[in-house]
């Protein structure tokens, strides 16, 4: 692992510290504005969303470019990988301090001045020549992940020119198009970073049971199938309330509802996940992914109810839907980027008493997060209840109930920062003493 | 394989340029100067942290996709300047918040901030066609 990498590694496990905290003062003081005299909630959102946003693009590219250089043979870093890891610190990390002097301008995830999307652009432009030198000279046929890997980059690529066409007229002057365009890209860009996720999962998986099979049957690639198709054609959920053409709901409704099948076959597979369990249980690795299964079960049958228009009503708006949100960036997104740096910073061949606090800190961040969810869940349930079914317009008043359960949120929280910073702390202290 | 990848390819291609062009429906229209710096505005002022349109952005404050028809314009030119408990004061002159009015305005006449139940359909989906 070279120095760079190294670096880079370590900057995605900064990104996942620095949401954490951010969030947790974020919920504190969205309950308790007068905390926020120096560092106000307004401020703090986009510096949290953007942290979790680079956090988990960060991870999912060092998985890619770590475990590709096994599966397509390459003896060294490409130079313009390395120029990639430079230039995407160099860009985050200004990020930052351009959100410390409260310059915005940017759109929703994306909150910074829109002059810093050119070296993210170009960043990202060196790593997919890179990668895609390294993909046509592969001399075998290419498992599932390594097709996820593929097609999660170029649709990065895709979805972040397009969450910037704003900069021109024709999208910018009519704002109805700007922001169905604005969430068509969003949505598919969270499709695009769990392909990548997903396929490092999927490789590990097969590493783990030794089983090349799982990556390369007829089934397999039929759900991935399905997968892109959600990818490409389902982010009209976000938008059920904007003024948009009937079309965009109807195929949106449809193409989610064939996630049923997703849920169907994880309920089916439910007996061999217990055997496999019991097989690779000691692993922290594996424990790291199984956490994730729980996670993609309990987020989709959430996000296909949320899916329905006629439910959406009632939960478009509310805290619901931020429950869905951080049980998709917390429990499958970090739970799966946790196990693939486990493995690549050979986490499960470190002391016993340090992989005890690794496991922990899981199990802490784990049920804290489910009692998280579910505040998030009961709070969201009010508020729409208060809101569409008794059509209440006083906004003090209909919050009133539902921020007594944001306490429960709020505390909760504490225990998913406490869990997940002792696991990042322990990953720091194996990363600086990895070669050593 | 290849041959179902590259048919979903043309899909996605042929539908993105549809959303392009027909998918923000008929009640969008061509926004005039004063909206278009009034949704710059809303932007770098960072709104959308705490407020919300169309039931999009953050949860702090209220959605604000109809405050132009339910509050009177002066109140809600007090509330930008001066702000509130949680509200912080906004440093905007008198054109500018004209400006973020004139964007809230145009955002009012055309959606809703939560939707009708007579737009639900039976099988689950939305009818917004006619407004």
């Amino acid at each position: 692992m070279s120095g760079t990498f190294k670096l880079y590694v370590g900057s995605a496990l900064v990104m996942l510290m620095a949401a954490l905290v951010f969030g947790t003062v974020a919920a504190f003081v969205f309950l308790f504005p007068a905390l926020g005299a120096y560092l106000p909630f307004e401020q703090l959102r986009p510096m949290h969303v953007s942290a979790a946003l680079f956090w988990i693009i960060t991870g999912a590219t060092a998985g890619v470019m770590h475990y590709k250089k096994e599966v397509f043979g390459e003896a060294r870093e490409p130079f313009l990988q390395r120029a990639f890891m430079v230039l995407w610190m160099a860009t985050t990390a200004s990020v930052f301090v351009f959100y410390a002097f409260r310059k915005f301008g940017g759109r929703e995830y994306w909150e910074f001045p829109p002059l810093l999307g050119v070296p993210i652009l170009l960043a990202w432009l060196l790593l997919l020549v890179s990668y895609l030198r390294a993909w046509v000279r592969r001399t075998t046929p290419a498992p599932l992940y390594v097709w996820m890997w593929t097609t999660g980059l170029l649709f990065f690529l895709f979805t972040f020119i397009e969450q910037n066409l704003y900069q021109v007229p024709w999208f910018r002057d009519y704002y109805l198009r700007e922001l169905t365009v604005q969430w068509k890209s969003n949505g598919a860009m969270v499709g695009a970073w769990n392909q990548m996720i997903y396929g490092t999962a999927l490789f590990l998986m097969v590493r783990i049971s030794g089983d090349e099979g799982i990556a390369r049957g007829r089934k397999v690639f039929v759900f991935w199938f399905l997968g892109l198709s959600n990818l490409m054609f389902n982010w009209g959920h976000h938008i059920y309330n904007v003024p948009t053409a009937g079309w965009i709901r109807h195929v949106a409704y449809g193409i989610s509802m064939a996630e049923w099948i997703f849920l169907i076959n994880i309920i089916r597979g439910f007996r061999s996940k217990l055997d496999e369990h019991r097989k690779f249980e000691h692993l922290l690795t594996y424990r790291f992914l199984i956490a994730s299964e729980l996670w993609i079960f309990l987020n989709l049958f959430l996000a296909l109810l949320m899916s329905v228009p006629a439910i959406n009503r009632y939960t478009h708006g509310t805290h619901i839907t931020v429950a869905h949100a951080m049980g998709t960036t917390i429990g499958i997104n970090t739970m799966i980027l946790l196990a693939s740096l486990s493995n690549m910073l050979r986490v499960d061949e470190l002391p016993a008493t340090r992989k005890r606090w690794i496991g922990h800190g899981r199990t802490l961040a784990l049920a804290s997060l489910l009692v998280f969810w579910c505040a998030l869940i009961g709070a969201g349930m009010l508020k729409g209840y208060r809101d569409v079914a008794l059509g209440m317009t006083d906004f003090q008043q209909m919050m009133r109930p539902v921020l007594t359960v944001l306490h429960v949120f709020a505390f909760a929280g504490l225990g998913v920062l406490a869990g997940l910073g002792v696991v990042a702390w322990n990953y720091l202290g194996a990363l600086r003493k990895l070669n050593q | 394989m290849r041959t179902v990848l590259a048919i979903l390819l043309v899909l996605f291609a042929t539908y993105s340029v549809l959303v392009y062009e027909y998918g923000h429906g008929d009640r969008d229209e061509r926004a005039s100067t004063a909206v278009r710096v009034g949704i710059r505005i809303w932007q770098e002022e960072i709104c959308q942290s705490c407020h919300q349109l169309y039931g999009l952005g953050g949860y702090m404050g209220p959605d604000l996709t109809n405050v132009v028809s339910q509050r009177d314009t002066m109140r809600i030119r007090t509330f930008i300047r001066y702000g509130t408990g949680r509200m912080p004061a906004h440093a905007l002159s008198d054109v500018e918040i004209d400006q973020l009015i004139a964007f809230l305005a145009w955002v009012d006449r055309t959606g809703t901030r939560t939707m009708p139940p007579e737009a639900t359909h039976w099988t689950g989906t939305y009818l917004l066609e006619k407004p």
